[in-house]
């Protein structure tokens, strides 16, 4: 069934995005993420301009972060403080982001960038945690007892602040530019920055991973919200109709994803989450290295 | 005025010995909520005072052409070793859609300078301003190329049929990705590459009902938009979380 989508001007088969929305909807109950990073260059791929898939897919992205967080909290499994520190710095940092954008798409390189980025920081994050789940399984294997958390030098920052819910007590310091840090790629990279954002907080905040993955679905619902605001109202690019197709198939696979999660071990998650991520750095970096079969390519002049 | 009037009826009069006179199978596109692209059936006759000339070809060519866009066409090319968009074209005048569907093969029925000087065949229709030692050619030729690929621009030889000289009619489709606004629709008749009368008329593309009011709200009440959009993002979560409960009770 076909389908005009009133903002995008382009028709697509409605059943084919209720699909994408369930699919990416199940990894972000599961993981954590807004899912933004696998939807943002799926919907480039079926013919959704650019400037559209960014700006709807973060209003998609509250959706399915706002279901995902409920089943967390009915669990107690988000930690509200650590998630307002996070939150502050997510707000600055896609103010700084979107500044950051408007400046490089003066520069005509908006596109590399965007891609570039992904490629960095899906690779090294995406390595990181695979390199981490496979000593953590090793080790669980062995049957050895959890090692307990060293002190870092984050451990030794001044502001310090109780997080109960996490069990820290740490500097306000890390988690602030963690979330600055991630605001700035949401609003360049047009997602939710969950995949940073989850493992930022196990590997350098030290929280642990059941209290993450709520933690970051509440930091991303605000953060994603301002960012769908501040599109809808200066590039006028949410697709409305994109959304709710979208959104359909994405509350719906958050619920089934959250349920998933809860049955699977955090090494587990935490491999397949890596998988997933160093699969679509590959993917953009193949793009980049061989030559396109088009070299030529329409930009609308001074447009969105 | 009068006199201006009957000056250019003077005028008229001897030029036009075939005349178009035309119909189409629909006078506007209305862009649903389910919206697949659309055909529009363009048929028309060709009124004479006198029999139709012999000797040369009766030539009909029908262009429809959408809004003109300015586009910039970027070209890749690889550095330390990822392709990157290096070189850059303006092209000032490029039509949103354009088809050109003739009777017979464009060049046989209508010579190069009547070409250039009304603009039919599609490399004539798109207009690069700057330096003209053909450097934006391959551009061009690009943003053609590409455009082909997505069928917003045809070019349909062979594809209007004609008719004991009198009646003709094509089939023009448009794909779904249309731009809104008034698209233009030109018809030529020409004889031994001479244009010999043009009609035009309009053909306005626009979104109409739910899709209409959600555009118009996106762009004139962005806020209220906005926030609506966020409204139902958070209904949706909440919904389905609150469903899935039920379900497990």
């Amino acid at each position: 069934m076909q389908i005009y989508l009133p903002i995008a001007e382009v028709s697509v088969n409605a059943f084919l995005l209720l699909g994408l929305g369930g699919i990416v909807g199940i990894l972000s109950g599961m993981f954590g993420v807004g899912g933004g990073f696998l939807m943002t260059p799926l919907l480039f791929f079926i013919g959704i301009p650019p400037a559209v898939a960014v700006a709807t897919e973060a209003n998609q992205i509250v959706a399915s972060s706002f279901s995902g967080v409920l089943a967390h909290f009915k669990r107690k499994t988000v930690d509200l403080r650590m998630g307002t520190v996070l939150l502050i710095g997510g707000l600055v940092g896609s103010g700084l982001g979107i500044v950051l954008f408007n400046y490089l798409r003066a520069a005509g390189q908006v596109d590399l960038l965007v891609k570039l980025c992904y490629v960095i920081f899906l690779g090294l994050i995406g390595g990181l945690m695979f390199i981490e789940s496979l000593r953590a399984i090793r080790k669980s294997g062995k049957g050895a007892p959890p090692t307990r958390r060293k002190h870092t030098w984050v451990h030794n920052l001044p502001f310090k602040m109780k997080f109960r819910v996490s069990g820290l007590y740490i500097s306000v310091i890390p988690p602030l530019i963690v979330g600055v840090l991630v605001g700035v790629l949401a609003a360049i990279m047009g997602v939710g920055g969950g995949f940073i954002m989850v493992p930022a907080m196990i590997y350098l905040l030290g929280m642990p991973t059941k209290v993450v993955v709520g933690t970051s679905l509440f930091q991303i619902i605000f953060v994603t919200a301002f960012t769908t605001m501040l599109h809808a109202t200066t590039n006028y690019t949410v697709d409305i109709v994109l959304a709710v197709l979208l959104l359909v198939g994405g509350v719906i696979g958050a619920q089934i994803g959250t349920r998933i999660g809860v049955k699977m071990k955090a090494e587990q998650l935490r491999i397949l989450l890596a998988m997933m991520v160093l699969l679509v750095c590959g993917k953009l970096a193949f793009d980049l290295l061989v030559q396109p079969a088009e070299l030529y390519s329409i930009g609308t002049e001074g447009g969105h | 005025m009068l006199r201006l009037i009957c000056l250019l009826c003077a005028l008229a009069a001897p030029a036009n010995a075939e005349e178009i006179v035309l119909g189409l199978s629909r006078d506007e596109v209305a862009i649903t909520a389910n919206f697949d692209g659309s055909d529009i059936l363009i048929f028309g006759a060709v009124k004479r005072d006198a029999p139709a000339p012999t000797g040369e070809d009766l030539g009909v060519i029908i262009t429809v052409a959408g809004p003109d866009i300015p586009v910039t066409v970027r070209r890749k090319e690889r550095r330390l070793g990822i392709w990157v968009n290096t070189d850059s074209v303006d092209v000032a005048v490029a039509p949103s859609f354009y088809a050109v569907a003739t009777n017979m093969p464009l060049a046989d029925i209508l010579s190069q300078k009547n070409d250039n000087g009304a603009r039919i065949s599609i490399n004539t229709a798109i207009r690069t301003f700057g330096q003209p030692d053909g450097y934006e050619t391959d551009f061009e030729d690009a943003l053609i190329r590409i455009r082909q690929g997505q069928r917003l621009y045809q070019t349909l030889s062979d594809a209007v049929l004609v008719e004991d000289e009198t009646l003709f009619r094509t089939n023009i489709s448009m794909p779904a990705n249309l731009t809104e606004g008034d698209y233009t629709a030109e018809i030529y008749l020409t004889r031994g590459g001479e244009i010999v009368d043009v009609y035009v008329t309009t053909i306005p593309v626009k979104k109409v009902g739910l899709e209409r009011w959600l555009y118009n709200l996106a762009h004139e009440n962005a806020m209220i938009y906005g926030l609506m959009s966020l409204a139902i993002a958070i209904a949706a979560g909440w919904g389905a979380s609150a469903i899935f409960t039920m379900f497990r009770r």
